[in-house]
């Protein structure tokens, strides 16, 4: 059974690169001779095994222990175990016969290639590590090759690995891994780019339904998340942030909350209080004692009105322009037929189930982390800028996410919790309440679109106007790439369409909302976008008069786009008659590399509730290197998109968050989520990202779905089901 | 005060305020951290645990009012016949996804079968939605429920 550890393990057990720094600082100089085998050494033998280490992600030790280390980080979505396969293939490893460890921050070993930075994100690990880690494996594979051929003195030609071990067929010969690491470890290592990868018709792991490595941990309880570290002498704290962002604590009952059993310690920062004690109850309890009072300070009044105005007035203004084609002009003043709309997209939160949390030991000389986090490398690098210590003396353990959805790639729970950590002697772990997860969250930007469309006598396109509106997360994440008023995100799947149109205009004003931070989500350009330009389309269709499969299918550009819009409707039974006040919507999509297309069909109520049926999605992502957490994903991210389109809305009021737990920012539940339906399109192309792509292409096809059932077109999430009562036709088409 | 209660078959003696949630005596107090903290006010079915076999929400359960009954947590679900199905179930539909709520997930549905051998889709959904997975494993769930009733 595979095992996991987190990065911390191998302080204890020393790699043969601390080995040397060890034995650096020992002797003065470096004079130790690497093809000495280290294991004749007793008392080495028994603590530091030499492994062979061809590169940063594969270690083999004498024992034959197979070590995977991962540059990506899992929080549900597969990657450990995609990963595991890409270099397992090569490397001509079982899957039983690997385990598992976390990467250290390190930007220059791990860093995704797509990303050029140590993130888990953008649904890019698959896309990102597709050739690097199969390249790994085949390089420590043709070395550990070699040496067995040179060991029996044959042409390493005539030799092949599998199972960990090296075959000489010829001659029945067989030599363990594990028997060949201090050999391998003297052959140079061939360039990554020169090692013969497998063709697809020779793979023996990738494109099977490989079940999840650490799954066995999960469903025992073992996993180790981030909010799961324990250490000796660990407190627990409670926290209260200020309630407006930019505000306060003015007033804090330190001797109230001592006064509580178990609590040691009363932190304020000014921003946030925190209650340290032996245990979270104690914690909990000695902060509702402390009776904190707070200035709002400047955004004390801040509330929805505020920050959709703003929108409002941001999207009288032009923008940066993303696209621009054609003649728009001449093409809307020669249509039979205009279509204006405005879209608006609310606020989200994450709502991972694993609340925020982080557990730091600071000391004068050092910071150390344990923290389930998407971006490493961030935090280590923020964390050594917020307390002037050198980066190498912020080590960051990362753990299993219980759930990520993009909030864990910002940093602002560690930074908070070292602050917090910087008054306290000793361990201690930051646990946020779910009511600080979801008040103090950083919230998929609210957006407003105001898009237009002139259709020529048929009521085909040729004139396409759209104006983006709202926060660049970009901007404030990765500055360099905000460049000219524009970056790639907040754009995606807006500038390009999958239909054709010869005369487009696109453009994006940057408005960023007042008393909130707006941040990454399961998807942010495409989740606003996909549901704009889907929704429009089908707007588009009723205009024309036609059917919108059949609408679609008429403007697709690429066959690829045309194979999952066909597939989707073939499968969910496209035209095939439906009860009344039921419907049958469509949507599709081409983002982070892969084309799908999903089939909502569902009810209105009387009441205007709305009940999901069936959700069919069709998906072309190229080649698919775990077609079971593929489908998985796609069950998933679709019900996290359902229960946005539903449910899912962050407001303010006097600067404050009005939701604050599951009854206020609601989940779907079983009860409420239908069975979704994948089929996936056999390709050769380059793997595509699949993380966030389901969850985008779900809301358009709902609220298509719910035009066909009653006529209303819904264009600002999430759904109002007041809207969708069963009422006469002159309320029907509500424009905003 | 002080309080003796029995977790997995071992009986642990702790000194807390009466107050204080089964959840955070199991995860801080005792060191057994595989029930979950979600929401804190028994929305989410995270801190599932079972008390003489009845399902509980440990976010909201006193250490007070346990008493001598038996606290039974995800560490040890996998000795008793109807926990191992549904792990293996589970396993061999490959549920799990980030799997923070599965510990939950699992132990409401160890309920579930013990008071319903061979629950229906309706069963499974009315005990099942107290329990809240964000990555959206609910149909895998349905379906391992079912293949480990079998």
């Amino acid at each position: 059974m595979p095992t996991s550890q987190h990065a911390s393990e191998p302080s204890r057990l020393p790699d043969r690169r601390t080995f040397i720094k060890a034995s650096v600082a020992a002797v003065g100089s470096l004079i130790i001779d690497l093809a000495i085998p280290l294991g004749e050494c007793p008392a080495l033998a028994q603590t530091a095994p030499p492994p062979f280490a061809p590169n940063a992600f594969i270690r083999i030790d004498r024992q034959g222990v197979v070590t995977l280390v991962m540059p990506m980080v899992e929080m549900g979505q597969g990657v450990y175990t995609a990963m595991a396969m890409l270099l397992a293939e090569e490397l001509e490893v079982g899957l039983d016969q690997v385990r598992l460890e976390h990467a250290p921050p390190d930007d220059g070993l791990y860093a995704n290639p797509l990303l050029q930075s140590q993130i888990t994100g953008n649904s890019t690990t698959v896309r990102g590590f597709w050739t690097p880690l199969r390249q790994a494996g085949a390089v420590a594979r043709t070395m550990l090759i070699a040496a067995a051929a040179r060991r029996w003195s044959v042409d390493a030609a005539t030799c092949r690995a599998e199972r960990s071990e090296v075959v000489h067929f010829a001659s029945a010969r067989r030599l363990g891994y594990g028997e060949l690491v201090d050999a391998a470890a003297t052959i140079p290592a061939p360039a990554r780019e020169t090692v013969t990868l497998k063709r697809l018709e020779e793979m023996s792991l990738i494109g099977k339904p490989i079940k999840r490595l650490e799954g066995p941990d999960k469903v025992a309880g073992r996993t180790e998340f981030g909010i799961d570290v324990k250490l000796p002498g660990m407190k627990l704290a409670a926290i209260a942030i200020s309630p407006v962002m930019g505000g306060h604590a003015t007033s804090v009952d330190e001797q109230a909350a001592l006064a509580i059993a178990g609590v040691r310690q009363v932190v304020d920062i000014g921003e946030a209080v925190a209650v340290v004690g032996d245990h979270t109850w104690a914690a909990k309890k000695g902060l509702k004692a402390a009776a904190i009072r707070w200035d709002d300070g400047p955004n004390a009044n801040v509330d929805m009105t505020t920050i959709v105005g703003q929108l409002e007035e941001g999207a009288k203004r032009t923008g940066a322009v993303a696209t621009h084609q054609g003649d728009t002009d001449a093409a809307f003043a020669a249509a039979a037929q205009r279509v204006d709309a405005v879209y608006q997209m609310p606020f989200l939160a994450h709502g991972a189930m694993e609340p925020m949390n982080c557990t730091v030991h600071y000391t004068k000389d050092a910071c150390e982390i344990w923290a389930g986090t998407q971006a490493p490398t961030r935090a280590q690098n923020m964390v050594a800028e917020l307390t002037g210590l050198p980066k190498s003396a912020v080590t960051i353990h990362n753990l299993y996410l219980g759930g990520g959805f993009g909030r864990r790639l910002d940093v602002d729970g560690t930074l908070l919790a070292v602050k917090i950590a910087r008054h306290v002697s000793g361990p201690v772990k930051v646990v946020w309440s779910r009511e600080e997860d979801i008040q103090h969250d950083l919230y998929r930007p609210y957006y407003y679109d105001r898009i237009s469309a002139g259709l020529d006598a048929d009521g085909d396109p040729i004139g396409w106007s759209h104006r983006i509106v709202g926060s660049s997360v970009v901007a404030r994440y990765l500055p360099p790439l905000f460049k000219d008023g524009l970056e790639f995100d907040v754009i995606d799947c807006a500038a390009e369409i999958p239909y054709g149109c010869a005369n487009r205009h696109v453009e994006y004003v940057r408005v960023e909302p007042p008393a909130v931070q707006t941040a990454f989500w399961r998807g942010v350009g495409l989740t606003h976008n996909v549901f704009v330009v889907e929704s429009f389309i089908d707007e588009l269709a009723h205009a024309a008069k036609r059917d919108p499969f059949a609408y679609r299918k008429a403007h697709v550009t690429h066959p690829r786009a045309l194979g999952v819009l066909a597939l989707a409707a073939e499968k969910a039974g496209w035209g095939k008659p439906l009860p009344a006040r039921w419907g049958r919507g469509i949507s599709l999509q081409f983002a982070f590399g892969s084309y799908s297309s999903t089939v909502v069909e569902l009810e209105v109520a009387e009441d205007g509730s709305v009940k999901v049926h069936r959700i069919v999605c069709a998906l072309d992502c190229g080649i698919v290197v775990n077609p079971d957490t593929l489908a998985a994903q796609f069950e998933g991210g679709t019900l996290f998109g359902l229960t946005a389109a539903l449910h899912g809305s962050i407001t303010l009021k006097n600067g404050r968050v009005q939701q604050s737990n599951f009854h206020d920012y609601r989940p779907l539940r079983m009860s409420d989520s239908p069975a979704v339906e994948t089929y996936l399109v056999k390709s050769v192309e380059p793997p595509g990202g699949v993380g966030e792509t389901s969850t985008s292409a779900v809301a358009p096809a709902v609220t298509n779905a719910i035009f066909a059932a009653t006529g209303v077109r819904v264009r600002t999430l999430p759904i109002d089901k007041a809207l969708l009562k069963s009422s006469p036709p002159d309320t029907k088409d509500v424009r905003p | 005060m002080a309080f003796t209660i029995s977790v997995n078959g071992v009986s642990h003696t702790m000194e807390v305020d009466a107050d204080t949630p089964l959840l955070w005596v199991l995860r801080d107090v005792l060191g057994i951290p595989g029930t979950k903290f979600g929401c804190g006010v028994a929305l989410c079915g995270a801190c599932t645990v079972h008390v003489d076999g009845a399902p509980v929400r440990s976010c909201v359960t006193p250490v007070s009012t346990l008493g001598t009954k038996a606290v039974t947590t995800i560490e040890a679900l996998g000795e008793t016949p109807i926990g191992k199905a549904l792990q293996q179930a589970w396993l061999e539909l490959d549920v799990v996804q980030c799997g923070y709520c599965q510990s939950g997930q699992i132990m409401s549905a160890a309920a579930l079968l013990a008071r319903t051998p061979k629950p229906t889709d309706d069963d499974i959904d009315r005990t099942m939605s107290g329990n809240v997975c964000r990555c959206g494993t609910y149909q895998r769930i349905r379906a391992a429920i079912h293949l480990a009733a079998k």
